[in-house]
C-alpha cells in the first residue's frame, strides 16, 4: 500500500538519497538494504552491541533501533565515509597498525564511535576513550589495542 | 501506517489526540517492541524537532527542562551540573554515548521504569511534570505520575512537554549513585539520590532521599527528613540513613540481584548519595558522575 511508505531524504557520506520507507523500518535496514552500504553491521539488533553505529548529524547513534523516518533530512556518516581519496583516515590506519582488528565485525561501529569522540575531543585521556567506546562490544581483542589505536590517532593528530 | 514529524507542540498534541504515539529518540519504544514482539504503533509522531522542547531554560522559580532534552545535553549543561548535579550524575550513567544522544528526559519519565537513573534525582529535587493535551496543560509532582512499572497517571492524549525543577537555593548539593556490574550499557541494580541543604553551622537543614529499582516505582525515603534534620552528615548518620532506606525498599529478586542483596545495597547507595550530596553542599567539588569520580561500581 502506497500510504504505508514515507518519503525520507538522507544525505549519506555527502551523497543525497531519496527513499520510500515503511515507518517501522530501522535506519540500519535502510542504510544496508535501501542505500546499499553494508559496512554498517547488524549485531544484537537490540541497542546493546554498537555494531550498527552510524553518525547522525555527527553524533553516534545505534541505527538498529533508530527509525529511518527519524533520520529524514539529517546527515549520516557510515564507515564507508571515513576514507578520503582511497586513503584510510588516520584512525583507520592506526587501528590496523595497532592490531585492533581481529574478526572485524565490531570494527565499523568502533570506528564511528571513535571518530565522533576524536572530533569532539582531539586529545582524549584513556578514561575518556573507554567512556567514548562504552557502547561498542568487541569479543576478540580485549579492547587494549583498540584503545591504543585511538590514542595513536589522537597523538598523530597533534 | 504513518509517521508525522511535528514542528510544534500543537501539531504533536493534535497527532496524539488522533491516536499517534510520540517518538523522541525511540530507544525505549523500538527496543521494547523487539523484546515483546509487539508491532510498533500504526501511527507515530516524531517530537524531536520541536525547538521549545529541546532547551533547558531558567524560569522565575527554577529551571524548565524541555521533554526532548537528551541525556548527553543534561550531563553537560552547566546549569544542570552546577545546581541540579544529581540529574547530571544520572544522565551521565545512562547507556552509552549513543544511548545518551537519543534518550530524552521526557522519554525516561513517561516510560516509568523503576530502574530509571534520572527518576530518583527528580524526586529529591522536587520536580513537577508538565503534561499538555488539546484540552490544556497541567502540572503534577513527579511522584504522582508513576503508578507501577511502565504505568503513569497521564492520559493517552497527553504529551509530556517539560520537567520543572525549583531553584535549589544556597548551600545545597545533590548526588545520584547506583550499583552496577559494568560501566556502560548498564541498568541500575539499585540506586539512590540525595538532595541536601546545609544550615550556616554545616548541619542538615533539609534532606531528601529517593531510591531506584527497589519498588514498583521510584520511591522516596520519607523518614530521611526527620532523621537528618539538624545533624551533621557523618558515619553514624549515614548508617542510620542506610537502615531507613533498606527498610523503605520493597525489592524483587530477579536475574540481576536477589531481594535481600538489593535491600542491603540500596542502603549503601543511599548513604553514599547522602555523603556526596552533603560534601557538594559544603562546596567540595565531586565530578559528574559520582560513580566514576569516587570509584563506586564497576571499575
Amino acid at each position: 500500500m502506497s500510504d504505508s511508505f514515507v518519503s525520507v531524504e538522507l544525505r549519506v557520506n555527502g551523497v543525497d538519497y531519496g527513499l520510500a520507507v515503511h515507518p517501522h523500518r530501522s535506519l540500519l535496514d535502510a542504510v544496508r538494504d535501501d542505500v546499499g552500504l553494508t559496512g554498517t553491521k547488524q549485531g544484537c539488533d537490540d541497542c546493546e552491541c554498537g555494531a550498527c553505529m552510524v553518525l547522525v548529524d555527527g553524533r553516534p547513534v545505534n541505527s538498529c533501533s533508530y527509525l529511518a523516518v527519524q533520520a529524514h533530512g539529517r546527515e549520516l556518516t557510515t564507515v564507508e565515509g571515513l576514507a578520503a581519496d582511497g586513503e584510510p583516515s588516520a584512525l583507520q590506519a592506526a587501528l590496523l597498525e595497532a592490531g585492533g582488528v581481529q574478526c572485524g565485525f565490531c570494527t565499523p561501529g568502533m570506528l564511528m564511535s571513535a571518530t565522533a569522540l576524536l572530533e569532539q575531543n582531539p586529545s582524549p585521556t584513556r578514561e575518556e576513550i573507554v567512556v567514548g567506546l562504552g557502547g561498542n562490544l568487541c569479543r576478540c581483542t580485549g579492547y587494549g589495542r583498540i584503545i591504543e589505536a585511538v590514542q595513536r590517532a589522537a597523538e598523530g593528530d597533534g | 501506517m504513518s509517521f508525522e514529524i511535528a514542528r510544534t507542540v500543537e501539531q504533536a498534541v493534535a497527532a496524539i489526540a488522533g491516536g499517534a504515539v510520540p517518538v523522541a529518540g525511540g530507544s525505549d519504544l523500538v527496543v521494547s517492541s523487539r523484546h515483546t514482539g509487539a508491532p510498533l504503533p500504526a501511527a507515530m509522531v516524531g517530537i524531536d524537532r520541536i525547538p521549545e522542547l529541546q532547551v533547558v531554560e531558567a524560569t522565575e522559580a527554577g529551571i524548565r527542562i524541555g521533554a526532548t532534552v537528551t541525556h548527553a545535553s543534561l550531563m553537560n549543561d552547566p546549569t544542570v551540573v552546577d545546581g541540579y548535579t544529581a540529574l547530571a550524575d544520572a544522565a551521565a550513567l545512562v547507556g552509552s554515548p549513543a544511548t545518551r544522544n537519543v534518550g530524552t528526559i521526557g522519554g525516561n519519565v513517561m516510560n516509568a521504569s523503576p530502574a530509571m537513573d534520572t527518576g530518583a534525582p527528580l524526586v529529591v529535587m522536587g520536580a513537577q511534570v508538565e503534561l499538555r493535551s488539546a484540552a490544556g496543560v497541567r502540572q503534577l509532582p513527579i511522584g504522582a505520575l508513576w503508578t507501577a512499572p511502565r504505568s503513569t497517571t497521564a492520559r493517552p492524549d497527553e504529551l509530556c512537554t517539560a520537567v520543572l525543577l525549583p531553584s535549589p537555593g544556597d548551600r545545597c548539593g545533590s548526588a545520584y549513585v547506583r550499583l552496577e556490574y559494568r560501566r556502560a550499557m548498564e541498568i541500575a541494580v539499585v540506586g539512590a539520590a540525595a538532595a541536601v541543604v546545609l544550615d550556616d553551622a554545616g548541619a542538615v537543614a533539609r534532606a531528601r532521599i529517593a531510591l531506584t529499582a527497589v519498588a514498583p516505582t521510584i520511591v522516596e525515603v520519607d523518614a530521611a527528613g526527620a532523621l537528618t534534620s539538624g545533624r551533621v552528615v557523618d558515619e553514624e548518620l549515614c548508617a542510620a540513613v542506610a537502615a531507613a532506606a533498606a527498610e523503605r525498599a520493597e525489592p524483587i529478586a530477579d536475574l540481576r540481584a536477589g531481594a535481600e542483596y538489593r535491600r542491603h545495597t540500596v542502603g549503601v547507595m543511599a548513604s553514599r548519595a547522602l555523603d556526596a550530596a552533603a560534601r557538594r553542599a559544603g562546596g567540595e567539588h565531586i565530578g559528574v558522575p559520582v560513580n566514576r569520580s569516587t570509584g563506586i561500581g564497576a571499575s
